[in-house]
């Protein structure tokens, strides 16, 4: 068991990498703390699975070093880092039984039979496999294979950490949510450090405590699901979790020397709070992206001092919610409906409530709430939270 | 009331099939059919003798000895052939332009004509002229594949080995290159050993391309003709006669047709049957318990 530790890592395919977009891995620098259960979240490309094959040494990174509790790995074999790995499809070998394929790590590394028998028996027993043991694995349906590989890195006592890879792509719906439970019940019970790479925010949020949000080769924003939620630390946090995701648009900063400063889209005035409007002012930032979840627009049935008055494009209706499109300055954005809401239709108004109005300059957060920002520390690494 | 139509016009459209199947496979075969049950002297002189032709053909010791030579024969060069395809597939490179030229390297004795084969290694395995002969002669060793039964014995299985352990080798490469990288990943992992990956991960899905090679080697060696009819033309004496051999001067030396017909039944019988019981003795030992 064991905290992993990414320093200055950076990783490239190309050999003469020139610009960052020749990096699959930007620089970025992280810590995986001992015996959390975190998820590395991300579209398909970028640079998730890169990472993790780092991590477990499948790849040898072209810059900076992994650590593990502060020791260098960079130069040890996957084999002698200890980890288990459990891939997208299923890995078993297929002329050995079950209880073979458990067995497998044990005995390559020379673990006396008795003892291999009782841990088998151990791990089969907690994943639900003890009745299939003597079976053929080549027979098993793809979630008990993929069971299995998720065994063989159970079996051993001392692996640093498990890593997995989009494990659950190829199982039935059904089994995802129990394969997915047993997952957190195997980490609460070892206490191992887990990494779980998907594309999936729901298989994200329901696995892990922290959420690492990758994007373009970095990691954006790493934080509970929570935090993902309602602070994106970026436009693409913003827009990747949350179904749908965030309303953005562009906004001007708008100052008449002395005067108030505004935040302008349009002709409309967006109301953000003095300390955020002498922070854009002090950053000479003109342009912003403003965010807004779709959870927050409030929606008002008859006019209002703060409401601007839009019209209703169109309702979806999503069983438990309903999403409501409305146009708004030549902008389609999106307002989440609470159940008891008249479903409005016409003209109506809506408000952005300042706490949920997020501003964003070269896509990363500003910040006045007290913490450090965002905007300045992220343009380089990642911050180390 | 009836109001489908029906009628047999269908098999109009499986006709194709049947045509090529009984040329290319039927009527060749009842010719041998239609040998083997009579003795013919011209198109109008011909008596039915039964199984007459069958008797004296298992009754035949020459030939008797002509199929142990066969078996001995195939099973060495497959005991040969087999382990040393997978042993060239694993050690031949996988990426760039060493791949190519290794393929290339590799498929070259599979591209000579059987006959230039037999010829490359008679001159070969001469001690005046060939490099071989000369070599083994060299070194102390009393070599003449034309006079000692041993050696035309090797220079046999040698040339065979020579000329179709590439096959085995092409298929298990194309069997080793089609196993996805996450296996390999995954036995690192793992922590197995080199000889682990192999017994459990790259022989496993290597069957199915070895059955195939097992099975055609086992064919083509069986039913061998050419190269050592041209390299020792069966002798010395008949140490190195197979089948074919003995088939062809059954039927074209003595001109034997009946027997020889009968023969040739007997001769795709057992190859036959040789590769059922393979087959299906692989198929039986793969299943799930």
């Amino acid at each position: 068991m064991a905290s992993i530790t990414l320093n200055a890592l950076a990783h490239t395919y190309t050999d003469n990498p020139t610009k960052p977009e020749d990096y699959a891995i930007r620089e970025m620098s992280h810590v995986w703390e001992q015996g959390g259960a975190f998820a590395l979240l991300g579209p398909s490309g970028c640079g998730k699975s890169t990472l993790l094959n780092i991590i477990s040494g499948l790849l040898k990174p072209s810059n900076g070093e992994v650590l593990f509790d502060g020791k260098r790995v960079n130069e040890l074999k996957p084999e002698e880092r200890n980890i288990a790995q459990v891939f997208q499809f299923p890995v078993v070998y297929d002329t050995m039984t079950v209880f073979d394929n458990l067995a497998f790590p044990l005995r390559n590394i020379g673990v006396p039979e008795y003892k291999v028998k009782s841990k088998v028996y151990e791990v089969a027993e907690i994943l639900e496999l003890s009745d299939q043991l003597k079976r053929k694995a080549k027979g098993l349906s793809a979630d008990q294979k993929q069971k299995v590989s998720m065994g063989r890195g159970l079996v051993r006592d001392d692996v640093s950490a498990i890593l997995f890879d989009e494990p659950l792509t190829v199982i039935d719906p059904q089994l995802k949510w129990k394969l997915r439970r047993k997952l957190k019940q195997i980490h609460e019970q070892f206490n191992i450090t887990m990494v779980y790479v998907t594309h999936d925010q729901l298989e994200a949020s329901t696995f892990a405590d922290k959420i690492a949000v990758m994007y373009n080769g970095q990691i954006v924003q790493f934080g509970t699901p929570r935090e993902l939620f309602e602070k994106p630390a970026h436009t693409f946090v913003g827009y990747f979790i949350g179904s749908p995701g965030m309303n953005f648009f562009e906004a001007e900063l708008k100052s008449n020397g002395e005067e108030k400063a505004a935040l302008m889209f349009g002709e409309h005035e967006i109301s953000v709070s003095d300390a955020m409007l002498a922070r854009l002012k002090a950053m000479g930032a003109n342009k912003v992206t403003l965010g807004i979840r779709p959870e927050f627009v409030h929606v008002w049935e008859g006019k209002n001092d703060d409401a601007f008055s839009v019209n209703v494009d169109y309702v979806e209706d999503l069983g438990t919610y309903k999403i409501l499109s409305f146009m708004f300055h030549g902008q389609v954005m999106k307002a989440r409906l609470s159940e008891d809401q008249k479903v409005p239709s016409g003209q109506i108004y809506v408000s952005f409530p300042e706490q949920w109005t997020k501003v964003y300059v070269d896509e990363y957060l500003v910040d006045v709430d007290g913490q450090p920002d965002t905007a300045d520390q992220n343009k380089e690494t990642d911050h180390a939270n | 009331m009836q109001t489908k139509v029906e009628n047999n016009k269908a098999w109009f459209l499986v006709m194709p099939v049947f045509l090529i199947v009984a040329f290319s496979a039927i009527i060749p075969l009842m010719t041998v059919v239609n040998y083997s049950v009579q003795d013919i002297f011209d198109p109008y002189t011909r008596y039915f003798v039964g199984t007459e032709w069958f008797k004296q053909v298992m009754l035949d010791s020459r030939l008797h000895e002509a199929l142990l030579r066969q078996f001995i024969y195939s099973f060495t060069i497959l005991i040969i052939e087999v382990p040393l395809g997978i042993c060239v597939a694993l050690m031949m490179p996988t990426k760039g332009r060493g791949a190519s030229l290794a393929l290339i390297l590799v498929a070259i004795p599979l591209l000579i004509p059987w006959n230039v084969v037999g010829t490359i290694w008679q001159i070969f395995g001469r001690a005046d002229i060939g490099l071989f002969g000369a070599f083994m002669s060299s070194i102390g060793v009393d070599y003449n594949y034309a006079s000692d039964p041993t050696d035309a014995w090797l220079t046999v299985v040698l040339m065979d080995v020579w000329h179709w352990t590439p096959l085995v080798a092409l298929l298990c490469y194309s069997g080793l290159r089609a196993i996805p990288e996450v296996y390999y990943q995954a036995a690192r992992i793992d922590q197995a050993s080199r000889w682990a990956v192999f017994r459990y991960i790259q022989l496993p899905k290597l069957t199915n391309v070895l059955i195939i090679g097992v099975l055609l080697r086992f064919m083509d060696s069986f039913m061998i003709y050419t190269e050592p009819f041209v390299l020792t033309g069966g002798g010395p004496g008949s140490s190195t006669t197979f089948l074919s051999q003995s088939l062809v001067q059954q039927a074209i030396g003595q001109f034997d047709l009946g027997p020889a017909a009968a023969f040739s039944l007997v001769y795709f019988l057992i190859i036959l049957l040789v590769c059922w019981v393979f087959y299906t003795t692989i198929m039986n030992m793969q299943k799930d318990k």
